[in-house]
């Protein structure tokens, strides 16, 4: 066995049992810590494949945010997780039986799943031997997938201006500016100048 | 891809990694935290496929896609996040069949 088969045997080994923990743990809280282990071995095998940037990007954007975003949400909401569980075994039945038709199908495809030689040799966008991961999807992803690029940010923007909109709460007991209000006034409606004669008060 | 390692190595990962994803929905139908983080696993699971056809195929227009899955799955999971917050600060409770307020 060489070195890299050991490595992805690992790291496969690791990522299918942190993932049956994810949907099996019955506190939440480790639940996504499962998760956060899960993303760092799927970089694991997205190195061994090659994709270096894609590995990276794995950890820093599942583990560093989106992972997190989950831990403050577990720990933020005071949920009774036990309540929720009730269920686990009325359902576990069905999902068995989907769960197991859909892995011998997918299983029966992956086994025999083989790459044509043309296909292997006519790909769109070649892999150069030498060149970086990182510089060889840099050169593409502003060139030629510019637009691309672009609708994934403005997917970005929008689910940063939904998540805030969404969650934005005005208290009612908190004094607050009303620039509206404020920009709409007039000196008129606020100075008054009176002539006050000299030795008479107003 | 070479080293040992095939493509169906790749593919049998990401395909009992998909079905724990499906199973993970099935068993916690309740619990929509789980939920969001199954398909997370699921997606996780299309982007390993994605990767792992990539380096077959020497093509790099697999590992663009799999960045762009990624972006959406991020999205995703922000939106889903705070319709949770929102809907816990509204009803006190996360569980999944409350959810039938719009249920003529």
């Amino acid at each position: 066995m060489t070195l890299p088969l050991f490595f992805f045997y690992l790291f496969a080994a690791i990522l299918v049992a942190s993932a049956v923990m994810v949907i099996s743990a019955r506190n939440p809280v480790h639940a996504v810590l499962f998760l956060i282990l899960a993303f760092f071995n799927a970089s694991g095998l997205f190195m061994l494949a090659g994709a270096e940037f894609l590995a990276l990007l794995l950890i820093v954007v599942y583990v560093g945010a989106v992972a997190v975003l989950f831990l403050f949400v577990v720990m933020m909401l005071d949920v009774d997780f036990t309540s929720l569980r009730s269920g686990f075994l009325q359902y576990a039945p069905v999902g068995v039986v989907v769960g197991v038709i859909l892995l011998l199908e997918l299983l029966l495809l992956a086994g025999s799943f083989v790459v044509s030689p043309e296909a292997a040799s006519g790909s769109g966008l070649p892999i150069e031997v030498g060149t970086d991961n990182m510089r060889a999807i840099g050169l593409v992803l502003y060139t030629r997938y510019i637009f691309l690029f672009q609708g994934a940010a403005a997917v970005l923007l929008v689910a940063m201006i939904g998540a805030i909109v969404l969650t934005l709460r005005h208290k009612t007991n908190v004094k607050r500016q009303n620039p509206i209000d404020q920009v709409a006034r007039r000196p008129s409606e606020t100075l008054e100048v009176v002539k006050v004669k000299s030795g008479q008060g107003l | 891809m070479g080293l040992g390692i095939e493509l169906g190595h790749y593919l049998t990962v990401a395909a009992i990694l998909f079905t724990l994803g499906v199973f993970g929905i099935f068993i916690n139908r309740k619990n929509i935290i789980v939920i969001l983080m199954s398909v997370e696993l699921i997606l996780l699971a299309v982007n390993l496929n994605m990767v792992a056809f990539s380096a077959v195929l020497n093509d790099l227009q697999g590992q663009i896609f799999a960045l762009l899955i990624l972006t959406v799955a991020a999205a995703e999971a922000a939106i889903g996040l705070a319709i949770l917050v929102i809907y816990y600060r509204n009803r006190g409770s996360i569980a999944v069949e409350d959810v039938n307020q719009l249920k003529g």
